[in-house]
């Protein structure tokens, strides 16, 4: 296993698509931490990052790696090799480089110029987006053979997750307003680990206005011990989920 | 001339006979009661250090109390601690504790009774029902005194310095904590607040009801229940404070309430929930302040008029300003915004785009306070980039003409 790893590694690494995204993500941050004197601009710029760029480009980039490398799956599966072990090992090659880019190009600057606790909860949360969203796209690739129909899914799936999730709550929060809906707006959030990862990342940059009347719900809850946990958890489950239901797939698949 | 002459040789045979009364265990008067008993008009009482339990020490002459080594006075839950009811009497360094507690009598650690030219100076108050009380008192000085005390709900503690229809008086320098409100002001006029530290109070900081041409100035205001108030009240300065994490749903920096003609100046709002939250005010400037690290930095409700907001800095708010309405009635202008994004052409320093600091996700906000879930999301950063350019929901007259581009230092 650890060998199909190295190899799939090194053939992301010759691919240099991801050392270009690491590239682009580190004169991003940089850049915007050295435009201004507070680092509030350079948070809200990495924030957007995570919450737009590291989604698009962990789906995209993993649903298409796997399309091409149909052939190379194909290789392995005439080998001995348990299709579990296959499977698993593509998905840790691709969200630790994944990771890795994030990393080195958001995670470092977030490190120098916001060593708090901002910077922390912003690192772990682009983290967490990157292996979800790889998942993500394990599950769109699996589900049709044709490629362009396989890399659609996947930007149906960004696209919901980044613009029109935020829409549909947006429009249940005006359709409802007269209802006491705030505990429920909670649990609606579990439902887009975007919103999950911005939320958390929200309680600690914009604490004060938080501390206001519904945001004091948001924070009794997402703010405590326990919702951190939960809201840790359930991004956990993010990638978790959609991953097993690709493994079922792929188990039973017929290539 | 004569009578000039007459009149200083008077007071002086009066300052002659002055005396000075000592009081300890080492000394033949053991108790300050006795020791005022005996005293006349212009004496000093001088008190060793020790405690003292004297229960209520009423001061019915004018004379000058002093505590050496911070003598301890304590009133065993029970009484008053120091009723001052005569003229020109000066309490120093004491330690004032354990006053009793009920809401009929309002026992305090030092209360004056309808007295003028009274000082309490370099007191140490603890666990008082209200600090120090001044009760229609005229030309009066409260100052270095440090008040504490551990109060848990607002019903069950009084406030740190209360003052009540009196005028022309000097609040200097104290330490105020864990009262209801760190000082109040009720139909007091022509007095200042300055250099005070008013921190962790259940209410209120600085609590001003009907209290006219007061200024308060240099004072810190930090982490009380809900900031400092002031309302009904005109003719009032406001200068060099600091406004700190005064956090919670209704918790304000500063909250102005039906005042006019007042002015703000050269202070600093940072980490509250709103910076500034003013309802029916007019005729009010607000000058070369900094709004830092607010929720909400200003909130103007529409009931507000004339009001001039000049020359401020506002950075790293979650929201710059928000209102309630489409009535707006007050200037904005030469302002720095951190979220300006426009251009300096003619490099004059001053933003040749009108900037709007009422963004639409303030107003929707306002109007559904659980859509403060969905901040920062894409979608709503999209929404507000397009009203920026095109209000719609936002008033369009809602605008700063003359935005500065750089920061202003303050």
């Amino acid at each position: 296993m650890n060998r199909i790893i190295k190899i799939i590694l090194l053939d992301i690494l010759k691919n240099k698509i991801v050392l270009g995204y690491t590239l682009i993500l580190a004169i991003l941050s940089w850049s915007s931490f050295a435009l201004e004197d507070n680092s509030a601009k350079g948070l809200l710029t990495i924030l957007n990052v995570i919450l737009f760029t590291v989604p698009l480009v962990s789906i995209l980039f993993a649903t298409i790696y796997l399309y091409n490398s149909s052939e190379f799956i194909e290789l392995l599966l005439s080998q001995p090799v348990k299709r579990q072990k296959i499977w698993l090992s593509l998905f840790i090659g691709l969200a630790s480089s994944m990771v890795f880019s994030f990393l080195i190009g958001a995670g470092i600057p977030l490190l120098i110029n916001s060593p708090d606790s901002i910077g922390f909860m912003m690192i772990i949360v682009g983290c967490l987006v990157s292996v979800i969203f790889v998942a993500l796209a394990f599950l769109s690739s699996i589900l049709t053979r044709d490629k362009a129909k396989g890399i659609g899914i996947a930007i149906m799936i960004w696209l919901y997750f980044a613009l029109l999730f935020d829409g549909m709550v947006l429009f249940l929060l005006f359709q409802f307003a007269d209802y006491p809906i705030e505990t429920a707006m909670v649990g609606i959030t579990a439902l887009s680990p975007i919103d999950l990862a911005r939320i958390q990342i929200l309680l600690h940059l914009d604490v004060s206005a938080m501390m206001g009347y519904t945001g004091a719900i948001f924070k009794d809850f997402f703010g405590t011990a326990l919702g951190l946990t939960v809201s840790f958890l359930l991004l956990c489950l993010w990638a978790i989920i959609p991953f097993f239901i690709s493994l079922r797939k792929f188990n039973r698949k017929d290539l | 001339m004569r009578i000039i002459f007459l009149a200083y040789f008077l007071t002086l045979s009066v300052l002659c006979q002055a005396k000075t009364i000592l009081v300890g265990k080492n000394h033949p008067l053991k108790s300050i009661k006795a020791a005022i008993a005996q005293s006349s008009d212009g004496d000093t009482i001088v008190v060793q250090s020790g405690t003292y339990k004297e229960g209520r020490i009423l001061i019915n002459k004018q004379i000058t109390l002093i505590g050496k080594h911070f003598p301890i006075l304590d009133g065993e839950n029970k009484s008053e601690v120091i009723s001052i009811n005569a003229d020109n009497v000066v309490v120093k360094g004491f330690k004032i504790q354990n006053s009793g507690h009920a809401a009929l009598e309002d026992p305090c650690g030092i209360r004056v009774y309808d007295k003028s030219n009274v000082t309490v100076e370099n007191n140490i108050l603890d666990n008082n029902f209200f600090g120090i009380y001044i009760q229609n008192g005229k030309n009066c000085i409260i100052k270095n005194n440090t008040i504490k005390a551990y109060g848990k709900e607002e019903q069950l503690i009084g406030n740190g310095i209360h003052c009540w229809k009196s005028e022309n008086l000097q609040i200097i320098a104290n330490k105020i904590s864990g009262h209801r409100d760190g000082i109040y002001f009720e139909f007091v006029t022509n007095s200042v607040i300055w250099r005070n530290i008013s921190s962790n109070n259940i209410r209120y900081g600085l609590h001003f009801m009907f209290s006219n041409d007061d200024s308060y100035i240099t004072n810190v205001f930090k982490n009380n229940g809900a900031g400092v108030a002031v309302m009904f009240t005109k003719n009032v300065k406001m200068f060099n404070n600091y406004f700190e994490e005064n956090w919670g749903d209704s918790a304000y920096g500063l909250l102005l309430k039906e005042i006019a003609d007042s002015y703000i100046f050269n202070n600093r709002f940072s980490k509250n929930t709103s910076g500034i939250y003013m309802e029916g005010t007019s005729r009010i400037k607000v000058e070369k302040n900094v709004f830092e690290s607010n929720g909400w930095g200003m909130k103007i409700q529409a009931s507000c008029m004339e009001n001039e907001i000049v020359n401020n800095n506002y950075l790293k708010n979650t929201f710059d300003i928000s209102t309630n309405g489409s009535l707006v009635l007050n200037t904005f202008n030469s302002n720095y915004w951190d979220k300006y994004e426009g251009y300096d052409l003619d490099k004059n320093g001053i933003g040749d785009v009108p900037y709007h600091p009422l963004s639409l996700f303030a107003v929707l906000t306002e109007t559904n306070p659980s859509a403060m879930l969905l901040y920062r999301s894409f979608m709503i950063t999209l929404l507000d980039k397009s009203e920026k350019v095109l209000p719609s929901i936002t008033p369009d007259n809602f605008i700063d003409n003359s935005p500065l581009m750089k920061s202003l230092p303050l």
